[in-house]
């Protein structure tokens, strides 16, 4: 989807070059960046000495912040890995919680999640129409059933809860729907809750390290669980089963992966209705707990998207983006002050990027991280506090900085958005 | 999207050989795709419909008599003009097969700051306006311009970057409204800019409308703004079918190899394109700002963007075609507006909006699809008969 003017051949070298390294250390690799990302963390926190940075309260709200972005972007992650662009995930998101809603308040709220999902792989199923049977232009469609998911939502809650039957549904809003029981880990936060124990020390490192994984551990929703758990697990049928590799090789070359046997227009169908699931499911993690309302997806579906490309087409990648936006947005909502945190975090950065940079000796880039740190730290010290407007976009920014700057590196699949005729060699 | 080698979406018919078609069975294929999409359209409504327990051809018919009256019909033109700007803004991209998806944030930053110059300096009548589009056209173009500088020198697909740049914009605009460029009114919590001056204002044509020997109704008039539109609509239909660039912009988005290969300077069209595309985006908010509200507020009509996104892809990128589509989309808007009356959700008309683009797209495909078979059969059939 994204990308490079020169398809294949650039793009082989560098993946070509860093593959070996890769399966050397990857997960060494993740470990360290994430140790790092925490020190730094600690760092700004205690510098700044705003507490919210690595608050349990905030790591917590950003998990649940996340989940929806991360569902779309697991739902985005399956339609293009078999070579379709699923621009109209915001669609399948909002047929998902309005489905979710209803049911959820009718029955009970596992069926929620199950009309959700259910109402989202509908949407996925009506994208796989237009685009695998009929070759319509992949964005086209998406933006058509964008139109239309938004649509029905509208039209739904007029007909259901516009006469004002059900008690505090509206024209534009469901009733609750009751949550799902929490679970948290035993001892470590739970029942003596060591973990707060440790968080409320206030050390340097430890206690944010307690504070975050805290966060993340306590009282987490099942819903949340399951979206978290199904990361790993589509990254294990895609990259582990043979169902997956034939649906990846869908999305690289469907002309070879059908000589060879693949059935691909059915491989295409089964990526995009699992993503609208996906889809439908982030969809109804939104309104378990909570309610429909109008409005109330604000394009997370199109975040997913760009989650998706920030996480170079990778599960874990794209967990990461959903992340970032999850953290970004639930700093803002939980104590806007401590946003200010976020200009002083990018400063130190930016000081690892120089550094880094020295050692590779690359001076111009050392003196541009540097100066573009300084710059930050000035704003840093300089206000009391970012206009919360401007905040709302960060997760945006910064992801559009990411692509601007590693976007010859991305990996998007071969054939992604390509139209594909069995017997067509386009 | 990456090397894009088909053709623009909303496709270009061009590229089914017209070679030995007769005409009868080309007026046939023509006129199939729209047929067959406004019949499912209305098939998909009419479930909905029956789904909620209404009688659908009541519905329809109440939609008819009540969009036809002059007061509807006025307002439907009115509504139409941003549709048609958004759609062209739209359509430009299309041509060369790039998607500004960020029409919603090109306009809603170009309608705020031209606003706020507008209200800011205080020139004579037809300058006053002048700088105000200006302006627009200018911010939207920028906007867009970052999305062009993404793609040409990061390879950052368009799609993406401007579905970002519609948050950022939004974000930025919320800022400047709230922190720099709203007046303060007592007593109020709606915050806007200040109000345009008189000089501003554009003056609406029911001065026109008299001199046909139609008056238009009490409250209701004809905006002036048509009038941009008309000269846009023009201007596209010159720069698609008349111009140099036209061509070009259609070559790359067919096939940017063969383009490149024969002399065009490919990244010098998407950006162009893009700007062009973006200074279009920037009018689309001016209809309301010199129209009717004339001043940007929190309640600004936010949503064109993607609705244009529909009006391009059924209006065929085609400078008529658009037009059509945009008073399609606003007659929907208008004629279902009354329908609270009888009890049945105004909300209809999303979901003909979303059926029509949908079947639209759809049934145009399907028809290419048939015509390149059919265009196929032909060559081969003559070719063979020359040989024999």
């Amino acid at each position: 989807m994204t990308v490079a003017g020169s398809p294949s051949p650039s793009l082989a070298t560098p993946e070509s070059a860093h593959a070996p390294k890769r399966r050397f250390g990857g997960w060494q690799k993740v470990g360290l960046i994430t140790l790092g990302l925490l020190a730094l963390l600690s760092l700004t926190r205690a510098i700044s000495g705003l507490d919210e940075i690595t608050s349990s309260g905030t790591a917590g709200a950003a998990l649940r912040l996340a989940v929806p972005i991360g569902l779309a972007a697991l739902g985005g992650l399956w339609a293009e890995r078999a070579g379709i662009v699923n621009i109209g995930l915001e669609g399948m998101l909002i047929l998902g919680t309005w489905f979710g809603a209803y049911v959820g308040f009718e029955v009970g709220p596992w069926w929620g999640v199950l009309a959700g999902l259910a109402a989202g792989a509908v949407g996925g199923l009506l994208h796989a129409i237009a685009t695998v049977t009929f070759g319509v232009d992949h964005v086209v469609s998406g933006v058509a059933i964008n139109l239309l998911g938004a649509g029905v939502a509208q039209y739904l809650s007029q007909v259901f809860y516009g006469d004002g039957q059900i008690p505090g549904a509206g024209p534009t809003q469901s009733a609750v729907v009751s949550p799902l029981p929490d679970v948290s880990l035993p001892l470590l936060s739970s029942g003596p809750d060591l973990l707060r124990d440790l968080e409320d020390t206030g050390l340097f490192f430890l206690s944010d390290a307690a504070g975050i994984l805290g966060g993340l551990t306590r009282d987490v929703s099942l819903l949340t669980l399951l979206a978290v758990l199904l990361v790993p697990f589509s990254f294990f049928v895609l990259w582990r089963t043979s169902f997956g590799l034939r649906l990846r090789s869908v999305g690289e070359n469907p002309v070879a992966a059908d000589s060879l046997g693949v059935a691909v227009y059915r491989m295409k169908y089964a990526a995009v209705v699992i993503s609208g699931a996906m889809a439908g499911l982030g969809g109804a993690s939104l309104i378990i707990g909570s309610i429909y309302r109008e409005g109330q997806t604000a394009g997370r579906g199109f975040i997913g998207l760009a989650a998706v490309i920030f996480g170079n087409w990778r599960p874990g990648g794209l967990a990461a983006g959903a992340g970032l936006f999850g953290y970004a947005d639930a700093l803002q909502l939980r104590a806007g002050n401590a946003v200010r945190g976020l200009l002083l975090l990018v400063a130190l950065l930016l000081v690892v990027v120089a550094i880094v940079q020295l050692v590779r000796r690359r001076l111009p880039m050392v003196v541009a991280a540097l100066g573009i740190g300084i710059a930050f730290f000035l704003w840093y010290s300089v206000v009391d506090s970012v206009p919360t407007q401007l905040v709302g976009f960060t997760p945006h920014l910064v992801t559009l900085v990411v692509l601007a700057a590693a976007s010859q590196r991305l990996r998007p699949p071969a054939a992604d958005g390509q139209p594909y005729r069995r017997g067509q060699q386009s | 999207m990456t090397t894009t080698l088909e053709a623009p979406p909303g496709g270009a018919p061009e590229r089914t050989a017209r070679v030995a078609n007769p005409l009868g069975r080309r007026v046939l294929l023509a006129v199939a795709a729209p047929l067959a999409a406004a019949v499912f359209a209305l098939l998909v409504s009419s479930i909905a419909l029956l789904a909620s327990g209404n009688p659908p051809l009541e519905v329809y018919s109440k939609m008819l008599t009540d969009g036809t009256q002059l007061r509807s019909v006025l307002i439907t033109i009115n509504n139409a003009v941003p549709l048609y700007l958004a759609g062209v803004a739209v359509a430009i991209g299309f041509r060369m097969a790039l998607f500004n998806i960020g029409v919603e944030g090109q306009y809603a930053l170009a309608a705020l700051l031209a606003a706020s110059v507008g209200a800011a300096v205080n020139l004579p009548g037809a300058l006053h306006i002048g700088l105000i589009l200006l302006v627009a056209v200018a911010v939207g173009a920028s906007w867009a311009g970052v999305a062009a500088v993404l793609k040409v020198t990061r390879g950052v697909s368009e799609v993406i970057s401007t579905i970002l740049l519609n948050v950022i914009a939004a974000g930025i605009a919320a800022y400047l409204l709230a922190e720099h460029l709203q007046e303060r009114v007592e007593g109020s919590n709606n915050s806007a800019t200040p109000p345009l001056p008189e000089s501003a204002r554009f003056p609406n044509l029911n001065g026109l409308l008299d001199g046909l020997g139609i008056t238009a109704p009490q409250g209701t008039n004809l905006g002036g703004f048509v009038l941009v539109a008309i000269a846009v609509g023009v201007l596209y239909w010159v720069l698609v079918n008349r111009s140099l660039f036209g061509f070009e912009m259609k070559a790359v988005g067919i096939n940017p190899f063969a383009a490149r290969a024969s002399g065009v300077h490919t990244k010098r069209t998407t950006v162009i394109t893009l700007l062009l595309s973006g200074g279009v985006a920037g009018l689309v908010g001016l209809a309301q700002v010199l129209g009717t509200s004339y001043s940007y507020g929190l309640s600004f009509t936010a949503g064109l963007g993607f609705t244009g996104i529909g009006v391009a892809l059924l209006g065929r990128n085609s400078p008529v075609g658009i037009a059509f589509a945009a008073l399609l989309f606003a007659f929907l808007e208008r004629s279902s507006s009354t329908l609270q009356f009888i009890d049945v959700p105004t909300e209809i008309y999303v979901i003909m909006q979303g059926s029509i683009v949908l079947s639209v797209v759809v049934a145009y495909e399907a028809v290419r699809r048939i015509a390149a078979t059919q265009a196929e059969r032909a060559v081969r059939h003559a070719t063979e008969g020359s040989a024999a």
